[in-house]
């Protein structure tokens, strides 16, 4: 039963040939510093997971952001835990999609044909660090309002643009109740619909060229 | 080998997979439903029992008015209400009480006591109800709602209690 319809589906689909291009594909000789790539892919779906779990409670109001989180923390059951994912999950990708980086730098693994991949994993990792600072605000405390004052004052300083940048960062000339909605908007749907976007292209690319060799002595 | 003890390096690895899948399974579900629905899960008891006043401060055969306000938390929303109403003695016998609600039964606006007419008017529409809370004239389908559990606490205190919203 189970196997017609699997069979079914394959000759739809063609699961076979999926799992022969995504998990069954040829590798280089193991090697530990290659996993950070896979690293970085699971912690973007860890961080997806818990922020659609937040977004449950979480209000982007200045009214109520403070508070919603407050009580996610003290009023829901395991919020702390969802939260603390998060928290500690986001720091870790930033780290863990830049260790990925400078793997890839150091064994030269950007190279023909792979500068594409190289170049779109760039924006991945902007788009990390922009994840980080959008999510920053969110919790609307001191630190999150001063530091994002910081942050959009230090994007202000661009030279005859500067002022513009700041004003389309904040919403306006002052940190308001608009930079918290834009923010939001940006932390949880502009940003990760590009993110999803690019990861997509940077796996494909990844499949089709199959993983770097790690350069012998004599490279 | 069938018959055989020995477990295959494949099968092995395969249930060791499975098991350790749904421990890891069970340690991220477990709290992920009981974050999801830890809302409905809360005792939402509005029940409480409010003082209103003193009952020797409580003139008889005259209306005593009394007014509190009881906030509801949800979540992180804090809604407060407003209830009000009138305490009538009548006779010194500490049971012999009628507890009134000063929310019309019309259009719920707070009725005030007209001492020189012997009625509570409501202000909106003019409706008017006897000391006893029965409509006397005016729009109103019902006599004025009953606090009828009221009890005294040690230090001789009026406490009503309050169901639902």
């Amino acid at each position: 039963m189970w196997k017609k319809f699997y069979a079914w589906l394959d000759e739809r689909i063609g699961l076979d040939s999926l799992y022969k291009a995504t998990l069954d594909r040829p590798e280089p000789k193991g090697n530990w510093w290659n996993t950070l790539g896979s690293a970085s892919l699971f912690l973007f779906l860890l961080q997806g997971a818990t922020g659609i779990f937040l977004a449950i409670y979480y209000t982007p109001s200045p009214d109520h952001a403070y508070d919603s989180i407050q009580y996610i923390m003290t009023g829901v059951q395991f919020g702390w835990l969802i939260r603390g994912i998060h928290h500690w999950g986001s720091s870790l990708m930033v780290l863990v999609v830049f260790i990925h980086m400078v793997r890839v730098f150091v064994t030269a693994s950007y190279k023909y044909p792979r500068e594409l991949t190289w170049l779109i994993g760039i924006g991945l990792l902007l788009m990390t660090v922009g994840m980080g600072f959008t999510g920053y605000l969110l919790p609307w405390n001191q630190k999150a309002f001063w530091a994002t004052t910081v942050g959009t004052q230090i994007a202000g300083s661009v030279p005859f643009i500067g002022d513009f940048i700041l004003k389309a960062l904040r919403g306006g000339t002052d940190l308001s109740a608009l930079t918290l909605q834009r923010f939001f908007a940006a932390h949880i749907w502009i940003l990760p619909a590009l993110l999803v976007a690019l990861i997509g292209v940077h796996l494909f690319l990844i499949i089709k060229h199959g993983e770097s060799q790690f350069p012998e002595k004599e490279d | 080998m069938p018959g055989s003890h020995h477990i295959s390096r494949r099968d092995f690895v395969k249930l060791t997979t499975a098991a350790v899948g749904t421990v890891i399974g069970a340690v991220f579900g477990i709290p992920a439903v009981g974050y999801l629905i830890s809302p409905a899960l809360r005792a939402g008891s509005k029940d409480a029992w409010v003082p209103i006043g003193k009952l020797e401060d409580m003139p008889i055969g005259e209306p005593f008015p009394f007014s509190f306000t009881r906030t509801q938390v949800n979540g992180w929303e804090r809604t407060a209400t407003n209830y009000g109403g009138f305490v009538l003695r009548k006779s010194e016998d500490p049971n012999d009480i009628l507890i009134l609600s000063s929310r019309c039964t019309h259009l719920a606006c707070q009725v005030n006591w007209h001492a020189d007419t012997r009625s509570y008017v409501c202000p909106c529409h003019d409706a008017a109800f006897d000391i006893e809370g029965n409509v006397l004239d005016g729009p109103p389908p019902r006599p004025l709602d009953v606090y009828d559990e009221f009890q005294l606490d040690e230090a001789g205190n009026l406490l009503i209690h309050i169901k639902g919203g």
